[in-house]
């Protein structure tokens, strides 16, 4: 027996939209309990007080994730220019993109192992912010450069070709031309890098984080840290003693950063591309 | 003279810009060497046949015994499970943002898939202990809330954006020619999506679920929060539910506690080597099938 090809159809589309509703359903769920169930958690005991704190939390968080971008930035976007701007098709660009795309699929666990061997031991940096934050830049760089390289095919051919008609070096076409055309592309994934940053765990567990330190600041970048994520961590395995109130608030703050950092980079590019000129 | 130090400027940005896009490179073989370089030195205390053999993972024990397999096997459950669930739920709204929903719901669903990406694994690990697992555990009658299949769920919410998000690419970019001339030869909507605009797509499709593999087979915070942590070996369908112990929860767990450059620490190492053995091996394939399509055949 064939069924008609309109019920099939009808059929087919209600499972396609039943996939969407099964996928939605639950985040949505959650994202209201995490509100419901933490928004009562957010006071000013949270922030400051007792050795689960969350402010030197969020403090150690924002120092790594800037020193991250910082490493990772300098070196993401030269490769991206590379790729893009001085590269010819060939063995070399070929290796040059799968090294990215394995950087991309390497666990983030086995990032820590590299850190731990190379940062903390080999080189001696400790566990501290810098062992942690160029762990974390490692992670960080493919993004980086797929979305640098991304932001500077985007500038058209003709704005290169009049800077080189008028006598300009080919650096000097990068830098005064074509890398500030490129250049609210580029933050976007900075952004976005800096929002994967702040989330991860693993990279930082046995490279910088550290649980309720007795000087929580660290003074210079090979000190310490503690981190917003390792912070969740530790509060939901290892503390019974704390709430679960607290411990649903300080999984919101975590999310609500995190998320927060995204979508302004989501919103960001959107209205970017609305404006551009070309 | 100004032209001497022009060319001077030129020729180390060139050089230094070469050097940044060779880094990618660097990278991937610092990698690889620091596993290679801390973890053979285990197999002093261990032949790669116990290795592989030996069932059990007793780090600690006297004489310690480091078996890979209950935790190959563990991360092999887990993942398996997780796709289970992933490929059609993520692969069903690949299509229905692409080609079923209208255009306005279009343009923030993959946004939103996207976001959910962004959201920390210790996350997804929290909600998991907190909510999800004693929830589950009460439902299903199981005495702990914390078991494989409970990994696999989250796991699955994980793997979901990357295979959306890759899957739908691959669908649009599929030419509207293609549908246009089958909607005008009298196909239905459904018989063009099946049978012209799914099939184009499928090297994308197929790269899709091997990425979103890589994710759930790498991630680490959430498995170790949720699967209980029992390095044994998972026997037949049960062994979802019952705890089980992956390879990036073994290197998260245990490494905090071990002393440098001691068998027990070489072993984390030869675990991180096996993980980036498979990673590397997936996204190569991956990749391969991406490029060897090289975009839409017609």
């Amino acid at each position: 027996m064939r069924l008609p090809p309109g019920l099939v159809q009808r059929l087919a589309f209600a499972a396609l939209t039943g996939a969407m509703i099964v996928v939605a359903l639950p985040v949505v769920g959650i994202v209201t309990m995490m509100i419901v169930k933490g928004a009562p958690g957010l006071t000013a005991k949270l922030f400051f007080q007792g050795s689960q704190a969350l402010l030197p939390a969020i403090v150690g968080t924002v120092y790594l994730v800037l020193l991250t971008a910082a490493i990772a930035a300098p070196v993401g976007i030269l490769a991206a220019v590379y790729l893009s701007e001085y590269a010819r098709q060939g063995p070399l660009v070929r290796a040059i993109r799968l090294a990215i795309v394995n950087l991309a699929g390497v666990p983030s666990v086995v990032y820590g192992l590299f850190g731990l061997a190379l940062f903390v031991m080999m080189l001696k940096f400790g566990r501290c912010l810098l062992s942690g934050s160029a762990t974390l830049a490692l992670l960080v760089l493919p993004l980086i450069i797929s979305a640098s390289e991304e932001a500077l095919r985007q500038v058209p051919r003709r704005l290169r070709d009049g800077s080189l008609a008028l006598g300009a070096t080919k650096w000097q076409t990068v830098r005064r031309v074509v890398l500030p055309n490129a250049l609210p592309g580029i933050i976007t994934g900075l952004i976005l890098a800096i929002s994967r940053a702040a989330g991860e765990t693993a990279p930082i567990l046995f490279t910088a984080a550290f649980f309720s330190l007795t000087h929580p600041y660290p003074k210079s970048v090979f000190y310490p840290v503690l981190a917003l994520p390792y912070q969740l961590f530790v509060m939901s395995t290892e503390m019974p003693e704390v709430t679960t109130t607290s411990k649903w608030a300080a999984a919101l703050v975590l999310v609500v950063l995190v998320l927060g950092i995204n979508a302004g980079a989501i919103v960001y590019r959107a209205r970017l591309r609305r404006k551009q000129r070309w | 003279m100004r032209k001497t130090t022009q060319r001077i400027q030129e020729w180390v940005m060139e050089r230094t810009i070469t050097l940044a896009g060779i880094a990618a490179i660097v990278f991937v073989l610092l990698i690889f060497g620091f596993l290679l370089r801390d973890s053979l030195p285990l197999l002093h205390t261990a032949s790669p046949a116990a290795l592989l053999t030996d069932t059990r993972w007793l780090p600690t024990s006297e004489p310690p015994r480091f078996g890979l397999l209950p935790l190959l096997l563990g991360s092999l459950y887990v993942t398996f499970g997780a796709l289970v669930l992933a490929v059609p739920l993520g692969l069903g709204c690949a299509v229905f943002i692409a080609e079923v929903a209208p255009p306005r719901w279009r343009e923030w669903l993959k946004p939103a898939v996207e976001l959910l990406a962004a959201v920390p694994s210790v996350v997804f690990g929290f909600v998991g202990m907190l909510m999800v697992g004693p929830w589950l555990a009460e439902r299903l009658q199981l005495p702990i809330g914390q078991f494989a299949a409970l990994g696999s769920l989250l796991l699955a919410f994980m793997a979901i954006p990357t295979i959306v998000s890759v899957a739908e690419d691959a669908l649009t970019a599929v030419p509207r020619a293609l549908r246009d001339n089958s909607l005008a030869m009298g196909a239905t909507e459904w018989q063009t999506i099946s049978r012209i605009t799914v099939p184009a797509a499928r090297s994308g499709i197929i790269a899709a679920c091997l990425l979103g593999l890589g994710r759930a087979i790498g991630e680490t915070m959430t498995v170790l929060m949720v699967t209980g942590n029992a390095a044994v070996i998972p026997h037949g369908l049960a062994g979802f539910m019952q705890p089980v112990r992956t390879m990036t929860a073994t290197i998260a767990a245990e490494m905090g506690e071990t002393a440098y450059h001691t068998p027990h620490y070489y072993a984390l190492f030869m675990v991180g080597l096996l993980l980036f053995g498979i990673t590397l091996v997936t996204n190569m394939i991956a990749d391969v099938i991406v490029h060897r399509a090289g975009g839409v055949k017609l």
